[in-house]
């Protein structure tokens, strides 16, 4: 049975429908599903603009489960060396990987026109998101060295999803890539999942381009919100933060300016409604992938 | 999940759990120096022993005492090395991915407040950082929490209030409305919570979880007599490695239904905590003139 198919059984369980089902429409259900898999595909593209390509190999760091996605949900139509699609075609869901050089003509172009073509438009990694390592260039690299100036995908465009964090993990990716699927191919109520799961993420688009170390001193400490549980040191990907008497310890020298810190904090933002089904939500995404 | 239509859904402030009972350790050696029932202890070291985990994030002892540390303890001297509530943070949390790294476990417990599970499901969900964490998560225990305290209250409060040295206190304590202070030579201090109050950490205070809701088992010791503890096992996983551990012979137990206070006095404090927090989030709302404070749940 398909994604679908097995969350609208973990999201029925005390539904009547969940009780009328018998095996035999279960049997047909499946079966019906499975024929019209192909077709019910979304469209994504990996659209790669000034990063190290650690975000599109974190997203092949699923290894198996990424060849699931490919067979079973999405259809990747635009990627660099995967895909022989030289232009960027019409699409559901952008992955843009890297933020986008503005002394380079073809990257501005090639960021606007994955607006134009895309649904969706999420922005993987901290340098789309924020700049994220990129904010620290200076320029006088071989052989552009005129190319210094690197904004977030977000200064030059509207960005619907961020998934922060340096690499985001192979696992934040692959939960993504489901939602956006449910989103575009569900029923009513998977819709209604994949909307509040995704919410905080297009919240954080919605946001700004800018992110630091610095957010958890002033959008957690400052507000009166931390309560040292230390997720943050755990996030972070250069080490950067360490407790002291149980709060945060940013070395702000170190931070590279990824997101991960403040995206994972429980009090930046927190969803009882989709954390509180987590063994359902998890269940089903690993599932699917088998 | 063929098993989450017997959840038993309570009245939500104790969150989904499948059986609860009262219990306490059989090894003398871990009660010794428990806070209560020493549940986490035990459980900690029977998962250890079957492989259930290879090794579990606990609040170690830090350079100052009192001044919990975590440490990931892989042995049963390392888990005894951090027996009993010290009443402030560790931010356990914060070893979550290096257990996997640096430590190498594959199956990872950890003991955590009512936030810190917030934090742990959270993290499995949307693991920006935490890779490869999620799935790695073996064994999650909860401990009841009302609010926590910064290393430098617990100094203020044991030192000044009670003055008591830190480095003589045998044991802290927070019950029958008061916070008790015990030494190595038997001095009994105790102060009322109208003092401690206003030392607890901020950030506890828009909290609304008062059992760890999400933990695969939490404990505490209100709803108990002394020397026990209430045991909530919330979900299959849970329910998998209680079984084993009682029928190990870890525990003995009593239905909670026949001890006092039980679950009446968890109710009503659960309910205490949830509604006094709900204000304080309602109030930051209003907060400034015109401005309000931001609200981390949507």
């Amino acid at each position: 049975m398909g994604l679908l198919g097995l969350l609208s059984k973990l999201f029925h369980k005390s539904g009547s429908s969940a009780k009328s089902d018998t095996g035999a429409v279960k049997m047909v259900e499946s079966k019906r599903k499975e024929e019209k898999s192909v077709a019910d595909k979304i469209t994504v593209g990996h659209v790669h603009m000034s990063g190290c390509t650690g975000c599109l190999v974190s997203l092949a760091d699923n290894y198996g489960g990424l060849l699931t996605i490919l067979d079973r949900y999405a259809d990747l139509v635009y990627g660099l060396t995967l895909a022989d699609v030289r232009h960027i075609p019409k699409m559901d869901v952008a992955l843009v990987e890297g933020s986008c050089c503005i002394n380079d003509k073809c990257s501005v172009d090639e960021i606007k026109e994955t607006r134009e073509k895309a649904a969706v438009v999420v922005a993987v990694g901290g340098c789309a998101c924020y700049g994220n390592i990129t904010r620290f260039c200076r320029g006088g690299q071989q052989n552009q060295p005129q190319h210094e100036s690197f904004l977030p995908i977000g200064d030059l465009i509207k960005v619907d999803v961020y998934i922060p964090g340096c690499a985001p993990t192979p696992q934040m990716i692959r939960n993504v890539c489901v939602m956006a699927y449910l989103l575009l191919k569900g029923n009513a109520e998977q819709k209604a999942l994949a909307t509040s799961y995704l919410k905080p993420l297009m919240d954080l688009a919605a946001k700004g381009t800018e992110a630091c170390f610095c957010n958890l001193m002033t959008e957690v400490i400052n507000q009166g919100l931390c309560m040292g549980c230390g997720s943050c040191a755990a996030a972070c990907p250069v080490r950067a933060i360490t407790h002291e008497y149980g709060k945060p310890q940013g070395q702000r020298d170190l931070c590279i300016k990824c997101g991960a810190c403040y995206a994972q904090c429980p009090r930046s933002f927190y969803s009882f409604d989709v954390v509180n089904n987590y063994e359902a939500i998890l269940g089903a995404i690993n599932g699917a992938l088998q | 999940m063929e098993h989450s239509s017997e959840v038993k859904e309570m009245a939500n402030e104790l969150g989904n759990y499948k059986t609860c009972v009262s219990a306490r350790s059989t090894d003398k050696e871990i009660l010794k120096c428990s806070q209560d029932g020493g549940i986490v202890t035990q459980l900690f070291a029977f998962a250890l022993e079957e492989g259930i985990i290879d090794g579990a994030i606990v609040a170690g002892p830090g350079e100052e005492p009192w001044r919990p540390q975590p440490m990931v303890a892989m042995s049963k001297d390392e888990l005894l090395a951090a027996r009993g509530t010290k009443y402030n943070i560790s931010p356990n949390v914060s070893f979550i991915k290096e257990a996997t790294r640096s430590f190498g476990l594959d199956k990872v417990g950890i003991v955590g407040t009512p936030c810190q599970m917030q934090a742990i499901r959270k993290g499995m969900l949307y693991p920006f950082g935490w890779r490869d964490v999620p799935d790695k998560i073996a064994l999650a225990l909860g401990i009841f929490c009302m609010e926590n305290f910064p290393y430098q209250s617990i100094v203020q409060l044991v030192e000044d209030h009670a003055g008591q040295k830190l480095e003589n206190v045998s044991k802290m304590n927070i019950g029958k409305g008061k916070f008790w202070v015990y030494t190595d030579r038997g001095a009994v201090v105790d102060l009322p919570l109208k003092v401690t109050h206003k030392y607890e950490q901020p950030g506890c205070h828009v909290c609304l979880d008062y059992v760890a809701n999400l933990a695969d088992i939490s404990t505490g010791s209100v709803g108990s007599p002394d020397g026990w503890s209430t045991v909530f096992v919330r979900n299959a996983k849970g329910e998998t490695v209680w079984t084993k551990a009682v029928a190990a012979g870890c525990f003995e137990t009593k239905p909670i239904e026949q001890v006092k206070p039980g679950l009446e006095l968890v109710t009503k404090l659960a309910n205490e905590k949830i509604t006094k927090n709900q204000k304080t989030i309602a109030g930051r709302a209003s907060f400034g003139a015109g401005k309000a404070l931001r609200n981390p749940y949507i």
